[in-house]
């Protein structure tokens, strides 16, 4: 019961012990002072904060202390080694005018996320829908088309440039079989895009997960009611299932823009490993964030990395607000 | 086809278990494609260098090359690789799962002004793109003499950086009732005692949960190591693929045999983490669907 009289002790607690306590030390043995300090350090809010510490910090260093530096080192010539020295908007003149990979990098990553996001979240919603409901070996099932998205880009990404190689790969000995003279893939400035596109559709099992659950939500009345009412298929699905799942549909349209306009992992993998160069052949598979990588950490053009950074950033502001903005018009809140 | 779903009960009828039945055999097709990369990598992998090469090639080696993993495994720096991949990985779950613990009991625990502000602001930092706050946590790292180091790679997940690792924790720990708390509370119990008896024990579930999610996002991860490691010895096994592949390719052709043998043993322990853990990982993401 010791512990009910004495504050709590706590490892992040900095006041010092006071000295000398006799056994058994209870309230009574603190000197006034003290005491009142040490209620302050046992009040509410300063556990709050103290429990809160590591992520505060966190929050501090890791994010918010970076973010507005890489908004000020945009504005400089930096390269890691010297000091950053101030010149103005040159950086992002020099990206919208100059540069020239920055627009074929927002030209592919506008093509990328334009293909990858429709095609994914309509696959996983095809077979969301097939999936939801009692079937031999459903689990089986979802967790078949699931699994790919978890697996490492790192290791997908050259089973799949195995897969796409131009002789020896799998995909075009098929097409070769059904008559197909297949295109060279991640080594074709016309191909490398459309590949990577459906390498990534390999990944919908995400969406896939988030739609199921969002499908259980339906309720199987309004089925009913509508093939009472004479609707068919269609109809049923796109004046039932759609507005229903409208918010769950939302939200992996904005999580899905949002991954698109990141993505790193698997282009940077595939381009490198099947030997065109990150981002090649001839840039064909330059995502931004491709382009933003080397310009800051395989030429030290720190500072156009950050303006890189930043434009992304807004453009991804104001795709996710533009996504808001429509909300109202298609998404149905219950 | 998605028709039979809507099927009312009392109508149920032959023709709606044939519609049934097509839809099973399309999951299967649609199974069988998904897999069918998988398959590959697997056949491959046990295939001889000259068979990688036949043109068309077989589908089945002649004799599985079980030996293409050894080879691969000692060929490839394989063992150093993958203790830095599993010392990176055990030191973010650790992390994670501490200061998440901290942060979500913190969170639901007290009843203080600018709390709900404290858990905007770190939700906040979800929008955050990653290449936005990068060149200066480089810099800070370089100034830190941190680079080379895992450091960079573990220290943020003891700092709370997994914001979404708190906001799942934060939702599971709502639903313990408060009562629990005043109870331990009268006891005489300390904070950290009631979150490490009481919250801990009843959110297993939950940790579990965001453990395996922070296994699968470190033991993946590239684009960490691709920046702050430069050492070969240092690499994980994302980099070391990724560096085998430049080697080996230069010379006579990539082996794909060994490389697909790499990419195989890459993907083992996430296919085990996830058929351990498959159900907390269907929820998991769920709920970050319908609650997010």
């Amino acid at each position: 019961m010791q512990n009910a009289l004495t504050p709590t002790p706590h490892p992040l607690d900095a006041v010092p012990p006071p000295p000398a306590q006799p056994l058994g030390g209870g309230l009574l043995d603190i000197s006034a002072p003290v005491a009142r300090r040490r209620t302050w350090f046992a009040s509410e809010s300063a556990k709050f904060w103290l429990m809160m510490t590591p992520a505060l910090l966190g929050f501090i260093i890791f994010n918010v202390g970076p973010m507005l530096t890489s908004l000020y080192l945009s504005f400089t010539k930096y390269d890691v080694v010297s000091a950053p020295k101030w010149i103005g908007v040159n950086n992002y003149l020099y990206l919208l005018r100059h540069d020239p990979a920055f627009w074929p990098s927002v030209k592919v990553t506008t093509i990328y996320a334009s293909c990858s996001v429709p095609l994914s979240l309509a696959i996983a919603l095809l077979i969301a829908m097939l999936l939801n409901q009692r079937m031999f070996a459903r689990n089986l099932f979802r967790t078949i088309f699931f699994l790919p998205a978890l697996l490492p880009a790192a290791a997908s990404g050259v089973v799949w440039v195995w897969i796409f190689d131009p002789t020896r790969g799998l995909l075009n000995h098929i097409l070769a079989s059904v008559g197909i003279a297949g295109p060279a893939w991640m080594q074709s400035t016309t191909w490398a895009l459309p590949a990577l596109i459906i390498m990534s559709a390999w990944g919908f099992g995400r969406a896939m997960v988030i739609f199921l659950a969002g499908l259980q939500e339906v309720p199987r009345q309004l089925y009913e009611a509508a093939e009472l009412d004479g609707a068919g298929a269609w109809n049923r699905f796109y004046h039932v299932t759609i507005p229903v799942i409208s918010p769950v549909l939302f939200f992996n349209l904005v999580i899905g823009i949002i991954d698109a306009l990141k993505a790193f992992d698997l282009a940077f993998v595939t381009s490198t490993a099947a030997g065109a160069g990150a981002g090649g052949p001839a840039r064909a598979t330059l995502l931004y964030t491709l382009n933003l990588y080397q310009k800051s950490f395989n030429y030290f053009h720190m500072g156009l990395g950050a303006a890189m950074a930043w434009l992304l950033f807004l453009a991804i502001l104001l795709l996710t607000a533009i996504n808001f903005g429509l909300e109202k018009r298609w998404v149905h809140t219950s | 086809m998605t028709d039979s779903k809507f099927a009312n009960p009392a109508t149920t009828s032959r023709t709606s278990n044939k519609r049934r039945w097509l839809i099973w055999l399309c999951l299967l097709l649609g199974s069988f494609v998904m897999l069918l990369p998988l398959a590959w990598m697997i056949l491959t992998s046990l295939k001889t260098f000259p068979e990688t090469l036949a043109d068309p090639p077989a589908w089945i080696p002649a004799h599985f090359q079980w030996h293409n993993y050894l080879q691969a495994i000692r060929g490839f720096q394989f063992s150093r690789y993958f203790a830095n991949s599993l010392l990176v990985t055990i030191g973010c779950i650790a992390g994670t799962l501490v200061t998440a613990s901290l942060s979500a009991y913190a969170l639901v625990a007290y009843k203080v002004r600018g709390k709900n502000i404290v858990f905007g602001l770190l939700l906040a930092t979800l929008m955050l793109p990653a290449q936005v706050t990068v060149i200066p946590q480089f810099r800070m790292y370089v100034g830190l003499h941190w680079i080379n180091t895992f450091r960079p790679l573990i220290v943020p997940s003891w700092f709370g950086c997994d914001v979404f690792s708190i906001f799942l924790l934060r939702q599971f720990f709502l639903q313990i009732p408060r009562d629990y708390i005043e109870a331990a509370r009268i006891d005489g119990a300390s904070e950290l005692r009631i979150l490490t008896t009481v919250f801990i024990p009843l959110a297993k579930p939950a940790l579990l949960t965001i453990a395996v999610f922070t296994f699968i996002g470190t033991w993946n991860d590239l684009w960490n190591p691709l920046l702050y490691l430069y050492d070969e010895k240092l690499y994980t096994l994302p980099l070391g693929l990724m560096q085998f592949i430049g080697i080996a390719g230069t010379a006579q052709g990539t082996p794909w045999q060994l490389v697909m043998a790499i990419a195989t043993i890459m993907m083992i322990p996430v296919v085990i983490v996830f058929f351990l853990a498959q159900k907390r990982f269907i929820e998991g993401i769920s709920a970050a669907g319908i609650k997010g």
